[in-house]
């Protein structure tokens, strides 16, 4: 049996990837594939507390959840994804450093 | 197990063994994601990284989520991913940086977020063993049950939000 704190190193390290790329990453896919991989991350937590809960026979709340956020991030892609290529061929660029007209 | 410096380390079972080198797999791609500067091999690193999350739900016995992760991230969203990038092409090579001016600060930020975590993580009490879980094709049985009387509402509007974002998509990137 491994250990819940494995599991939950692993999501921090992959939780933390993800909020680097997301801040530090110039290119709009190359952020949006740093939340991918944060919501991963708390999907790998969520199914890991489910599994070392109390009855994870009885109660499967850790696994909808995860499923649902599964879903959910499917949309979340799709819809980000088709901002990008809008925005990509309004402005030609998708350097998010450039798309600055909303900043006063 | 007798490491130099006297560090006593406990010998990993099998289990644990195998855990390690999905989980080295899975933070590695996930490194490799973030640090690539071209970002074809980003998304690459991506796709193996959604396979060794999948692994790690082998590990965790949710088998359906497993298949779910596979399906959904490897077939749907890398696929998606790798289409933008072919779609939008700039920044692809590396000719330029591909970090904003801030990556400094965000990089510090992420790694005392990632030592904080660790110790949150190492402190607690966490309960030392799971229970069993047996009979798994009763175990699917019984999450597809929830989704259609505890988690109903729930299950319906995300069915409803992921119509409505893919038609949202489709409207958004159609050419005018």
């Amino acid at each position: 049996m491994v250990p819940l704190s494995w599991y939950l190193m692993l999501a921090a390290f992959l939780f933390s990837c993800g909020l680097y790329g997301a801040l530090a990453r110039r290119n709009a896919i190359a952020m949006l594939m740093g939340i991918e991989l944060m919501l991963n991350a708390a999907n790998i937590n969520l199914v890991a507390f489910w599994r070392h809960g109390v009855g994870p026979m009885e109660d499967l709340t850790g696994q909808a959840f995860a499923v649902l956020i599964i879903g959910l991030a499917a949309a979340e892609a799709a819809v980000g994804l088709a901002l990008i290529i809008a925005v990509y061929r309004e402005r030609r660029t998708i350097d998010v450093d450039e798309l600055d007209i909303l900043s006063g | 197990m007798q490491l130099p410096l006297g560090i006593e380390v406990p010998i990993p079972t099998f289990e644990q063994f195998v855990f390690i080198q999905v989980a080295l797999l899975t933070a590695v791609a996930g490194l490799a994601v973030v640090m690539s500067r071209n970002l074809f091999h980003s998304a690459l690193a991506l796709t193996l990284t959604f396979f060794g999350v999948a692994g790690v739900y082998v590990f965790l016995e949710a088998e359906f989520l497993a298949v779910s992760q596979v399906l959904v991230y490897v077939g749907a969203i890398a696929m998606l991913i790798a289409f933008a990038i072919m779609l939008t092409r700039s920044m692809m090579y590396g000719r330029t940086s591909p970090l904003n001016n801030q990556w400094g600060k965000s990089s510090l930020f992420a790694f005392l977020f990632f030592i904080g975590l660790l110790a949150f993580a190492r402190a607690t009490p966490w309960p030392a063993v799971g229970e069993e879980v047996v009979a798994d094709e009763a175990l699917i049985g019984a999450l597809g049950r929830e989704f259609v009387t505890t988690y109903v509402i729930a299950f319906e509007v995300l069915g409803l939000l992921l119509l409505l974002a893919l038609v949202g998509a489709v409207m958004l990137a159609r050419d005018r």
